[in-house]
C-alpha cells in the first residue's frame, strides 16, 4: 500500500544548514527547491503513509520516539511515528484536525495510560531511558514531563491551590514561604500574576477562559518539568497573552524541551526551532522550521501550510 | 437574500404549531403535578386528621392518700409488690361514691389506666417521705375514657355495641364537669415502650430500635459502599469480571427486601449465632439492603466528575490515589451523600426484612444497646395497625407522622450537606 517515492533514506541525517533560500513566495520556493535545494528529487513526495520526509533526528536528543503506533480500539490513530525532541528546543506539531497531534503528545507523558481503549506500541525514551518500561512510575515521568491541555482545566479550588498543587504533592517546597514564592513566580512567568495577585483565594474556575489557560500553564511550570507538552495553549488567548506565552516558551527553552501543538502557522514559525507535520496519523514531514515553511518537501505539507487543506 | 426571507417565512409558518405543542405539553405537566399534589394533600390530611389527636391524652385528677396501711402493711414500703392500684382505686371511689357493689366498682376501676398505679409508685420511689400524706395526681385515664372525650365513641348507640357502659359514661361526664378530666400532651407516646394499654403505649422503644439499626447501617454501608464504588470505578480493571459485578450489583438493588431478611436470618442468626430481634442484626440486614443503592449512586457521582479534572491532576504527576482523594472524592461527595441518605431513608422505612429476623416481637422495654431485643418504627406501625383497639388506630397514624418527620429531617440534612459541599467546575 505504501508507495515510497523517495530514493534516499529519509531518516538519515540531513544537512540542516543546506542553502537557505530567500524567497518571496512559496511558489518560487517550490521551483527553487526542485532546481537547487534538492536536485536528487525529481518530484515532490505526494504519498500518505510513506516514510517521513525531512529530518526526524535532533542534534541533542532528549526525548526520542521510535516507531510509535497508537490504537484506540480498532482506530489506528498514530502510524509508525519516529521523532526526536532535542534539549533546549521547541518542536511544533502541526496538522489538520484529527490527525493525531494530541494523541502523539499524550504518548510522551503516558497520559494515554488512562484511556482504556488506547494501546501504544514502539519505543519512547526520555534522556535515554524507556518511559514505558516496567520500572518507570508514570508519576515520576509526569513530574518531569509536564502537560498543558487543549481545554483549560483548572481544579475547582482556589487560584493559589491550583498552582501550589503540583509542588505540594511532589514536596517541592519546604515551607509556606517557599511555596508562596513558587506560586508567585509561576503566575508571573505565565503572565497572570498582575490580574490575580489580589484574588489568589478566588476559585480558579472564576477566571475567564484565557486566564484559566494561563493558570494551567502556571500550574504546569510550577512543578519545574524538564519537558513541557503544550496542546494548543494559545487557542483561547488574545494576542497580548499569546505573546506573553510565546516569550515564556523562548525563556523556558533555554533550559527545557518544549513540544507545542498549534494551528497557527505564524505561531509555529515564531516559537519553534523544528516543525513536525502530521497527516492522518502519519508524521509526514519534520524539519527545521524555516526550512519547512520556506521549502516544504512533501506535497501535503505544502498544501497544508499554504492553506489548501486543513 | 431571498434565502433568509424564505427561512423567516417558513419559521413563521411553523411557529403556531410549535406553540400549540408547547401549550399542550405544559398543560399535561401541570395536570400531572396537580394530581400528585392532590394525592399528597389527601394523604397528609387523613394522616394528620387521624393521628393528631394521639399527641393529646386525657388525664384524671385524683387525690391519693398514700396510706401506709395499704402499701406498707408490714411497716416496710415494698415498691415491687405493694398494691398501688389499691391507692388509686380508693381515690376514685372517693370521687364517685355512688358506685355500689363489686361489679359496679369493677366497672368504675376500668376508667383508670394501669399506668395510674405506676405513677404513684414512681412518685413514692422519688419521695419516700410522703408516705402517709395525701397528694394530688394527674394520672392517665383509660383509653376508652380518652376515646369518649375525643368523640371517638358514640354514646348514642346501643350500650352493648360500645366499649363503655351507660354508667361509665355518666361517671365520665360527672368527672369532666367537676374539672377532674383534662387533655394534656401525651408524653407517654415519646417516653414509653410498647404496651398492651394504648394510653401507655409509646414509640420510644421503636425509635431507639430504629436509631440503633440506622447507626449500624450507616457506619457499615457508607464506608463499604463508597470504597467499593471507588475501587470499581477507579482501580478495578475493566473486563468481564467487573461487568459481571456491575450487573449483579444492579440486580441486588432490585431484590425484594424480604429476601435480605431471609439471608440475614440464615447467615447472622443461624450461622453466626447473633441474637434474635437485635438492632445489630437488623442493621446488618439493612446494610446488605442499602449497599447496592449506595454503590450505584456513588459510582454515578464518581462518573460525573469531569475527566478533565482527573487528567489535569494526572498530568501534574498525581498518583491514582491522590487523584481520587484530592479531586474525585470532594467533587463526588455530594452525590455519594445523596445516595447514602436515600439508602438510609429506605432502610428506615423497611419492615419486611425485620419480620424475618424477629424484630416484630412485642417488646415493652426500651432498648439500650445494639443487642437488646427491639422493634423498629415501621414494624411498630405494623403492630399497632394490627391492634383492635380504637386508640391504637390514632397511635398508628401518630407513629407514621413521626416516621415521616424523621425522613423529612434526613432529607433536609442531605440537602444542607449537598449545598455546603457542592462545588462548581
Ligand atoms: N479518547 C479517544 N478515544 C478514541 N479515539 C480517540 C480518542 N482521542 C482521539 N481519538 C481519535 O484519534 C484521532 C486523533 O485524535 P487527536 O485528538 O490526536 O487529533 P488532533 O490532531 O489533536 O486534532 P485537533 O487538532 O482537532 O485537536 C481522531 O481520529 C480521534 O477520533
Ligand atoms: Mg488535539
Amino acid at each position: 500500500m505504501n508507495i515510497v517515492v523517495m530514493t534516499d533514506n529519509p531518516t538519515e541525517k540531513q544537512d540542516s544548514t543546506s542553502p537557505v533560500v530567500e524567497v518571496n513566495s512559496l511558489e518560487q520556493s517550490t521551483q527553487h527547491r526542485l532546481q537547487v535545494a534538492l536536485p536528487e528529487f525529481t518530484e515532490q513526495a505526494t504519498d500518505v503513509g510513506g516514510e517521513t520526509v525531512g529530518n526526524v533526528r535532533a542534534e541533542n536528543p532528549f526525548m526520542v520516539a521510535e516507531n510509535v503506533n497508537v490504537y484506540y480500539g480498532d482506530n489506528h490513530a498514530i502510524r509508525d511515528v519516529s521523532l526526536e525532541i532535542g534539549k533546549k528546543q521547541v518542536v511544533a506539531l502541526i496538522g489538520p484536525s484529527g490527525c493525531g497531534k494530541s494523541t502523539f503528545l499524550r504518548c510522551l507523558n503516558r497520559m494515554n495510560d488512562s484511556i482504556d481503549t488506547a494501546r501504544v506500541t514502539g519505543m519512547i525514551t526520555l534522556d535515554g531511558e524507556d518511559i514505558n518500561r516496567k520500572a518507570q512510575d508514570p508519576v515520576a515521568l509526569r513530574a518531569r514531563v509536564g502537560m498543558v491541555f487543549q481545554k483549560p482545566n483548572p481544579f475547582p479550588k482556589s487560584i493559589y491551590d491550583n498552582v501550589a498543587y503540583g509542588p505540594r504533592i511532589h514536596g517541592l517546597a519546604v515551607d509556606r514561604a517557599e511555596l508562596d514564592s513558587i506560586v508567585h513566580t509561576s503566575l508571573e512567568r505565565a503572565g497572570l500574576l498582575k490580574e490575580v495577585k489580589d484574588r489568589l483565594e478566588d476559585p480558579g474556575t472564576s477566571l475567564s477562559g484565557g486566564q484559566q489557560q494561563r493558570l494551567c500553564i502556571a500550574r504546569t511550570i510550577a512543578v519545574n518539568p524538564e519537558v513541557i507538552l503544550m496542546d494548543e495553549p494559545c487557542s483561547a488567548l488574545d494576542p497580548i497573552a499569546t505573546a506573553r506565552i510565546e516569550d515564556l516558551m523562548d525563556e523556558l527553552c533555554e533550559d527545557y524541551a518544549i513540544v507545542i501543538v498549534t494551528h497557527s502557522m505564524q505561531q509555529a514559525a515564531r516559537v519553534s526551532r523544528r516543525v513536525a507535520y502530521f497527516h492522518l496519523g502519519h508524521l509526514v514531514e519534520v524539519d527545521d522550521t524555516d526550512r519547512v515553511f520556506t521549502n516544504p518537501r512533501h506535497k501535503l505539507t505544502e498544501d497544508y501550510i499554504t492553506g489548501r487543506i486543513g | 437574500m431571498s434565502d433568509t426571507h424564505s427561512t423567516a417565512e417558513k419559521v413563521a409558518a411553523g411557529l403556531g404549531r410549535r406553540r400549540r405543542k408547547e401549550f399542550v405539553f405544559r398543560t399535561l405537566g401541570m395536570f400531572a403535578t396537580g394530581v400528585g399534589i392532590l394525592f399528597l394533600a389527601v394523604f397528609f390530611a387523613t394522616l394528620i386528621g387521624n393521628g393528631a389527636s394521639a399527641f393529646k391524652q386525657t388525664f384524671m385528677k385524683l387525690e391519693v392518700e398514700l396510706s401506709a396501711d395499704i402499701i406498707a402493711p408490714g411497716g416496710e414500703l415494698d415498691l415491687v409488690y405493694a398494691d398501688f392500684d389499691g391507692l388509686t382505686r380508693a381515690a376514685l371511689r372517693d370521687k364517685l361514691p355512688d358506685a355500689s357493689g363489686r361489679s359496679q366498682r369493677r366497672e368504675m376501676y376500668r376508667l383508670l389506666s394501669a399506668g395510674a398505679g405506676y405513677q404513684v409508685r414512681d412518685f413514692l420511689k422519688a419521695n419516700p417521705h410522703t408516705l402517709g400524706t395525701t397528694q394530688t395526681f394527674w394520672v392517665p385515664a383509660a383509653s376508652n375514657v380518652d376515646m369518649l372525650m375525643k368523640g371517638n365513641i358514640d354514646a348514642t348507640i346501643d350500650e352493648t355495641l360500645r366499649p363503655l357502659s351507660d354508667r361509665q359514661i355518666a361517671w365520665i361526664r360527672s368527672l369532666d364537669e367537676a374539672g377532674d378530666l383534662e387533655s394534656r400532651f401525651n408524653m407517654a407516646l415519646f417516653t414509653n415502650g410498647d404496651s398492651r394499654e394504648p394510653e401507655l403505649a409509646g414509640i420510644k422503644g421503636a425509635m431507639m430500635g430504629s436509631l440503633f439499626m440506622l447507626l449500624v447501617t450507616i457506619s457499615l454501608s457508607f464506608p463499604i459502599g463508597v470504597a467499593a464504588a471507588i475501587y470499581l470505578e477507579e482501580f478495578a480493571p475493566k473486563n468481564r469480571w467487573s461487568d459481571l459485578i456491575e450487573v449483579n450489583i444492579n440486580n441486588l438493588a432490585a431484590v425484594p427486601s424480604i429476601v435480605f431478611g431471609l439471608l440475614g436470618l440464615a447467615v447472622f442468626i443461624n450461622w453466626m449465632s447473633l441474637p434474635r430481634s437485635a438492632p445489630l442484626v437488623g442493621g446488618l440486614v439493612l446494610t446488605l439492603l442499602t449497599l447496592p443503592v449506595i454503590i450505584i449512586a456513588s459510582r454515578a457521582a464518581i462518573k460525573a466528575v469531569p475527566p478533565s479534572i482527573r487528567e489535569a491532576a494526572l498530568g501534574l504527576g498525581a498518583s491514582q490515589m491522590q487523584v481520587v482523594f484530592h479531586h474525585v472524592m470532594p467533587l463526588a461527595m455530594p452525590g455519594m451523600l445523596t445516595g447514602t441518605i436515600i439508602g438510609m431513608s429506605r432502610a428506615l422505612g423497611e419492615s419486611a426484612p425485620l419480620l424475618m429476623i424477629g424484630m416484630v416481637a412485642f417488646i415493652v422495654d426500651v432498648p439500650t444497646s445494639f443487642t437488646d431485643p427491639a422493634s423498629a418504627l415501621p414494624v411498630q406501625i405494623y403492630l399497632w395497625a394490627d391492634s383492635p383497639e380504637r386508640a391504637f388506630a390514632e397511635r398508628t397514624s401518630a407513629a407514621i407522622i413521626v416516621l415521616l418527620a424523621f425522613l423529612l429531617l434526613m432529607n433536609l440534612a442531605a440537602v444542607i450537606l449537598r449545598r455546603r459541599m457542592e462545588r462548581k467546575w
